[in-house]
């Protein structure tokens, strides 16, 4: 298995690295677009703001790399929204994979929290990437921003109102949640990604 | 639904854990690395890991330590003490840390907080406010590991922090630190309504039921505290069954 994590500015690479490692998987941080082409699998992790981080994509090449790849790729967080067509964080154009647009979450109670910090849980879940995790499983999250409800959803979390937790087209898988911060559950996810996507 | 939060926290001193009363009078209570994977096991929601000897003998944070620890934890994560600047933020994040926290230095120099907010996203900044309540009935914010008082209140600078690009606060109540006679909930549920961001709340912390009262009442989103898991009085699965008990949301 030749994984790859692709390296940009978006921060937390670490912590995806150190995951794997835990689940016994070796991975290969790099922004080299030859290494991430021919790659068995790709993911695409990421903490940070959605504008710069596609202004670093874009003027790499690597946005149209990311479009175009043909084996399974993971988005991690703000990997998965950059994966969306738009997001609201600064009026950024993203990579367009998923139809989903990206929102800021407008609450109206005062007592909800913006950014969403914490453990939520994910339902409504579909494809293998989920397999051996019940509804209601427990995930981490740290976001401001959400994908909403669309064709492509294959978890949903609940916070302000339902949105989507997870996204999946042709080979393209996406997740809000961070699998390598998550527990036992963020490991069974990389585990299926790993073996079953 | 978004739960509450369970935090053991990870005082470090010469790369040892250790617990105190009202800041003072050490114990050790056992290796660091150890003791994050106990507790990310029995289902710790997040760890804090602070160097409380680094401000004031101006030590750098073990980095190394920190690697150590990020290897064997599958939870979040939050590394403090002496941190000064976005090179020492950009060291601990490599190193695994998932957030840093902020105290003394981004007192003395409030722009750094906007510096990291901008360098690494308000999801990684910590603002760490130690707070006393005066005679005055009015909260304070300390400086230094609770050794130097300031005049500013509590409120106002938690409030500047906000503005400046802090993702969450960590309060702590130095009247109730290692008392074990509850938390702060005055000052807490001032916070945690009046800010727009998460307020984990810490000192005090010595029974179940305190940790009820520190969410119910003081709307805390995280509760913090080091002893009481340190010297195994409360198991966190235990804790997480009482607060489950009481309709309060946790993971479990």
């Amino acid at each position: 298995m030749n994984l790859v994590i692709i390296k940009y500015n978006a921060g937390n690479i670490q912590s995806v690295l150190y995951a794997l490692e835990r689940i016994g998987v070796e991975a290969v941080v790099t922004d080299d677009h030859a290494l991430i082409k021919k790659a068995d699998k790709v993911i695409f992790p990421g903490v940070g703001e959605a504008s710069s981080a596609m202004q670093y994509l874009n003027e790499r090449g690597l946005d149209e790399l990311i479009k175009n790849l043909q084996q399974p790729v993971l988005g991690i967080c703000l990997g998965m929204q950059l994966m969306c067509k738009y997001s609201e964080e600064n009026n950024t154009e993203c990579l367009g994979i998923f139809d989903e647009k990206v929102k800021l979450f407008k609450p109206t109670d005062a007592a909800v929290k913006v950014p969403q910090i914490g453990w939520n849980t994910i339902y409504d879940l579909k494809t293998d990437l989920f397999k051996g995790l019940p509804d209601n499983s427990y995930c981490y999250f740290v976001h401001g921003y959400y994908a909403a409800l669309g064709e492509h959803t294959i978890a949903t979390t609940d916070y302000v109102q339902p949105y989507s937790s997870g996204l999946y087209k042709d080979n393209f898988y996406g997740v809000q949640f961070h699998p390598e911060k998550s527990a036992a559950v963020g490991e069974q996810i990389l585990k299926n990604f790993i073996l079953n996507a | 639904m978004l739960t509450k939060r369970i935090i053991p926290c990870l005082d470090i001193k010469d790369g040892r854990t250790v617990k105190g009363t009202n800041f003072v009078n050490l114990r050790d209570a056992g290796d660091p690395v150890e003791l994050g994977a106990l507790y990310a096991q029995q289902g710790a929601d997040e760890l804090v890991f602070l160097d409380i000897t680094a401000t004031v003998e101006k030590r750098k944070t073990l980095s190394e330590l920190v690697n150590r620890i990020a290897h064997h934890i599958n939870i979040p994560f939050t590394v403090g003490g002496g941190i000064s600047s976005v090179e020492d933020v950009s060291v601990l994040l490599q190193n695994g840390a998932d957030k840093i926290s902020v105290n003394t230095s981004a007192f003395k120099k409030p722009e750094l907080i906007r510096e990291l907010e901008k360098q690494f996203g308000s999801q990684c900044v910590v603002l760490a406010i130690d707070t006393k309540k005066e005679e005055d009935g009015e909260w304070y914010v300390y400086l230094n590991g609770g050794r130097t008082k300031t005049d500013m209140k509590c409120i106002d600078w938690a409030k500047k922090g906000v503005q400046l690009g802090a993702g969450e606060i960590l309060l702590t109540s130095m009247n109730h630190d290692g008392t074990k006679a509850g938390f702060a909930v005055d000052i807490t549920k001032e916070l945690a309504t009046t800010l727009p961001i998460p307020v984990i709340a810490s000192g005090g912390g010595g029974s179940m039921q305190h940790f009820v009262d520190i969410f119910e009442e003081g709307k805390a989103d995280a509760a913090l505290a080091a002893s009481i898991f340190h010297f195994k009085e409360i198991a966190i699965p235990d804790l997480k069954a009482y607060l489950k008990g009481k309709d309060i949301e946790v993971r479990i």
